[in-house]
């Protein structure tokens, strides 16, 4: 049980993320109105693909100066749960803004294409798209001791080009997604209201937990699969 | 006889009365139909975030026992 603590943390932060989310107090913003409730999840779908795209990159360093394959193993899987993080993000985000962006005045898939210009969604969709690169690159490489290497190294690369894609290039273009100017979700003082935050940051953490649970079972079953294979 | 006749009439629209003052609500279950029954898609989603839950401790318990077989 004591290994286990913080998988219980998770689905106590996640219980309380969906029942406070949904009663707790919230700004009456016009527009947004309820959805505005979506910051716990939405959000945080991003907050924990960013968390597990750092822990990916750190074991791909950690590969690099030590050369275990077990590294190897774990930043290959956790930028797999980090990906499925920005997807479930990039979906979420695509039926925020069809019920928040889009002019109900005429149909969605009009306004679909001047949706789908928003800097903030074109950087996003690289950043994930570098990272199935990575996968692809990863399965092309036959030779396990340069496949890990190789992608070790490129891992590094996808790592840095997710600040111009996510953090820099869309902040310098106007975008009607929020969170343009200083840190956004983090300024204790401008940014969302204390009653969010209080349901907020414990959501991100639950999330993340979930996240890295998900991967730790991944890691486990790939371990065993190479132990059969081995032997 | 003419008085329990008109006893029994007075009874009965009194009773008639009563039955069509009654409104018809039956109080039940008022937690689930308040406040635009939100707390029906809170227990919707912890039923789904549950079944997930439930379905990870599995993988790992089967996952650790996997594990100690080694």
């Amino acid at each position: 049980m004591k290994k286990h603590w913080w998988k219980i943390l998770s689905v106590c932060l996640l219980a309380y993320t969906f029942i406070a989310g949904m009663l707790g107090p919230v700004p009456r913003l016009p527009l947004l109105q309820e959805t505005i409730r979506n910051l716990y999840f939405h959000v945080c779908m991003w907050f924990s693909m960013m968390i597990l795209f750092t822990v990916s990159v750190v074991y791909a360093i950690r590969y690099l100066r030590t050369l275990l394959p077990k590294y190897d193993r774990a930043s290959r899987l956790y930028a797999g749960t980090g990906i499925l993080f920005g997807l479930l993000g990039y979906s979420t985000g695509a039926i925020w803004a069809s019920y928040t962006w889009a002019d109900p005045n005429i149909p969605l898939l009009d306004s679909f294409s001047t949706i789908a210009r928003d800097p903030k969604l074109i950087g996003a969709a690289v950043a994930l798209l570098v990272y199935a690169a990575y996968m692809v690159l990863r399965d092309s490489i036959n030779d396990i001791d340069k496949r890990a290497r190789i992608s070790a190294v490129y891992n590094v690369f996808a790592f840095v080009l997710l600040f111009p894609a996510i953090w820099i290039l869309p902040r310098i273009l106007p975008s009607l997604h929020p969170g343009n100017e200083g840190n956004p979700a983090l300024d204790v003082k401008n940014d969302i209201s204390s009653s969010m935050r209080i349901v907020f940051y414990p959501a991100v953490l639950g999330w993340t937990l979930l996240g890295v649970w998900i991967t730790q079972l991944k890691i486990r079953l790939k371990k065993l699969e190479d132990k059969q294979f081995e032997s | 006889m003419k008085k329990i006749a008109l006893f029994i009439i007075a009874i009965l629209t009194l009773n008639t009365q009563t039955l069509f003052s009654q409104a018809p609500k039956t109080e039940m279950a008022e937690l689930m139909r308040s406040d635009g029954r939100i707390y029906v898609v809170i227990a919707v989603i912890l039923a789904i975030l549950t079944g997930l839950i439930l379905y990870l401790i599995r993988l790992d318990r089967r996952i650790a026992k996997m594990e100690n077989e080694k």
